[in-house]
């Protein structure tokens, strides 16, 4: 692209890159997008939080003490305690803990599913891809939470069983991403080159293809975390996700908490915030990396100032107007 | 625009069959302990309505796992095609289909209800967001947007059943009210669920909103609009809103499958006899034979409703119609 003439903040654009790519990218990331940077501190937070859940936690997750019933947010116990005595700080420690595991775990497994169902029937097309789509068809076409049930029922509950059911269920519906990314990328010149002195397509694959599909697959990767996260909550929540009691933030808002929300209402509150600040954090986080990444895919246009906006509008109505046409050749 | 239509017909077929396909492999798939544990479970509470012995060969009799699998699929689909029959419940022997009548309607009530408060709060402040932005609206608005898709449905349901009974000693109605018998008693019982699933849903359609004015206001044909002395108002509303909501009413019939699905958890937070609660008392159950079916059901009225999101885009869309 001819971003060389001008940079995105408007200035003038050093030469060569002076820093490793990741760094570079994080200069940018800070620079370019204070909320996409906030978000992503509240994603190492959990994830710092997640990993020494041990050392942070005051108490164990399941440490009963009898003596201390609903005991509301007080110097001992700074965010209360629960029906049967828990402190429910350590318990939210130790729920950022599952989310991590959900959240990585289920995204992880997304992308991977996603990215063998796109390239397959993106590259292949014809008859494969019509197939093949027909399966993705019938599996978005059930609502994701009574899917999940029906799947949860069958497989019964454990965390495990959350993260694969969730991270297969979702991965199908985002091959279509990867799909029209791969068929997209197919028509470059260098894939007929490639044709053309003879490379397999495994090798066609997974040498030039995949690199120009890495920005879709990042962002499914964001996307699905946090939705990964709110299904697992929405799962543990109804009764049918991770069972007692391992602490996860859905369950904890659901059997007792709900019972004694009236007189200990810290108890349904605190998972709930914590809950809603990840995914919050999650989402400010990948609006600024699709922002970043590739700006065809953006939502919306994210928190940049009004130069940023300016142009990102006006790339995005150029890509938008050939993006539209190109959906409409192929509805015919 | 008839050959467009009967063309997504003949695509629907197969991703239909599959779907049949996979629901039913659903009660196949029910491992052999889970029948132990079903025969298990009925004889301790003495449930079954039949004077049969429960066993276990009367228990996969009742699931059809005692012939082979072409052939229990053949008579399950042909029951449902030429009877409209999905089996019985394995706890009550009544006809499912009996349960889903009564089901569907406040489910379909509910998620419509969110879907229309969407729409209604999602276009206005998407599109003031557009025309006004980098204002102070345009800020509140997008920041509410993004707690909308952050605050789970389910803690903002907790916290407004919560919240009002502790400073108020308001809760809301347990007992359900059908929309014949009290219309107005009825609406106040599903609007605050319906809030809350439509202000979520808002969010990302707000956010598409926003996008697709700030491109189309950005057009020649919007100056060219202003440059002949029209107002604000039409400029805005006839001229960019229409063309900018082509995109939003595919999005509209992406966001059903969700709304569907999140209707589970208000019924099951603001205790509505709708779909999600026959789910989960399916599932609690064990009863098979209603899992599927509410599965198969709500597959077909995604289907149908995707379906019809197609038809309404190529008709708002002249491209599309005239290919």
């Amino acid at each position: 692209m001819s971003d060389k003439a001008v940079g995105t903040t408007g200035g003038p654009v050093p030469e060569a890159r002076k820093h490793f790519w990741l760094i570079d990218f994080f200069i940018r990331l800070v620079r370019e997008k204070p909320m996409g940077t906030f978000g992503g501190v509240i994603v190492l937070m959990l994830l710092f939080v997640g990993i020494f859940a041990d050392f942070l936690a005051p108490f164990g997750y399941n440490y009963i003490n009898l003596k201390a019933i609903l005991v509301p947010p007080s110097a001992g116990y700074i965010l209360g305690t629960d029906n049967i005595g828990r402190d429910l700080l350590s318990r939210i420690i130790y729920g950022a803990r599952i989310s991590m595991f959900v959240g990585l775990g289920a995204a992880t497994l997304d992308v991977l599913v996603a990215t063998l169902i796109g390239l397959i029937s993106g590259y292949f097309g014809g008859k494969v891809d019509l197939i093949l789509q027909r399966f993705v068809d019938a599996v978005i076409v059930f609502p994701a939470l009574f899917f999940y049930l029906a799947v949860m029922a069958i497989v019964g509950p454990g965390l495990l069983q959350v993260i694969f059911c969730i991270g297969i269920l979702t991965g199908i519906g985002s091959s279509r991403l990867i799909r029209s990314a791969v068929m997209g990328a197919k028509q470059n010149v260098y894939v007929d080159a490639a044709k053309s002195i003879g490379a397999s397509n495994a090798r066609i694959l997974i040498r030039h293809i995949l690199p120009n599909v890495f920005a879709p697959v990042i962002i499914i990767f964001t996307i699905a975390m946090g939705a990964a996260i709110i299904a697992e909550a929405s799962l543990s929540f109804l009764g049918f996700g991770i069972p007692p009691p391992i602490p996860s933030w859905g369950g904890m808002l659901s059997g007792p908490s709900r019972k004694y929300m009236v007189d200990a209402p810290w108890m349904a509150i605190w998972p709930g915030l914590a809950l809603s600040l990840v995914v919050y954090g999650i989402n400010m986080f990948g609006d600024a990396l699709r922002d970043l990444l590739d700006p065809r895919l953006r939502g919306g246009v994210g928190g940049m100032g009004a130069y940023g906006s300016e142009k990102a509008s006006k790339a995005l109505a150029k890509r938008t107007e050939k993006s539209l046409r190109a959906s409409v050749q192929k509805n015919e | 625009m008839r050959g467009y239509l009967v063309r997504r017909f003949v695509l629907l077929i197969p991703t239909l069959f599959i779907v049949t396909i996979m629901v039913f492999l659903v009660v196949r798939f029910v491992p052999g302990d889970i029948v132990d544990m079903m025969v298990a479970e009925m004889s301790d509470l003495g449930e079954a309505a039949t004077e049969d012995e429960i066993d276990i060969e009367w228990v996969r009799h009742k699931l059809g796992l005692d012939v082979p699998v072409h052939v229990q699929y053949g008579r399950w689909i042909g029951r449902i095609i030429l009877h409209g029959d999905l089996g019985n419940s394995l706890w009550t022997q009544r006809p499912v289909i009996d349960d889903l009548r009564a089901r569907i309607p406040v489910t379909f009530e509910l998620s419509l209800m969110a879907l229309i408060i969407s729409v209604l709060i999602a276009i206005p402040v998407g599109v003031y967001s557009a025309i006004r932005q980098d204002t102070l609206g345009d800020y509140v608005g997008r920041t509410f947007a993004i707690a909308g898709l952050s605050i789970p449905n389910f803690w903002l349901g907790t916290m407004i059943v919560v919240l009002p009974a502790i400073y108020w000693g308001w809760s809301p109605p347990i007992e359900y009210i059908p929309l014949v018998d009290d219309v107005s008693g009825n609406l106040g019982q599903f609007i605050i669920p319906a809030i809350i699933m439509g202000t979520g849903t808002s969010a990302g359609l707000m956010r598409m909103t926003r996008t697709m004015m700030l491109e189309v206001l950005r057009n020649d044909y919007i100056r060219t609009a202003w440059a002949k002395g029209l107002t604000e108002r039409v400029v805005v509303l006839r001229h960019a809103l229409k063309n900018a909501s082509l995109p939003l009413i595919t999005m509209l019939g992406a966001r059903i499958p969700g709304l569907l699905g999140g209707a589970i958890i208000m019924e099951q937070i603001f205790c509505l006899p709708g779909m999600g609660r026959l789910m989960i008392a399916a599932i609690n159950n064990r009863d098979y034979p209603i899992i599927s079916s509410v599965n198969l059901i709500m597959a077909a009225i995604v289907m149908f409703c995707i379906l019809l999101t197609d038809i309404s885009y190529a008709y708002v869309d002249p491209r599309i119609r005239y290919r």
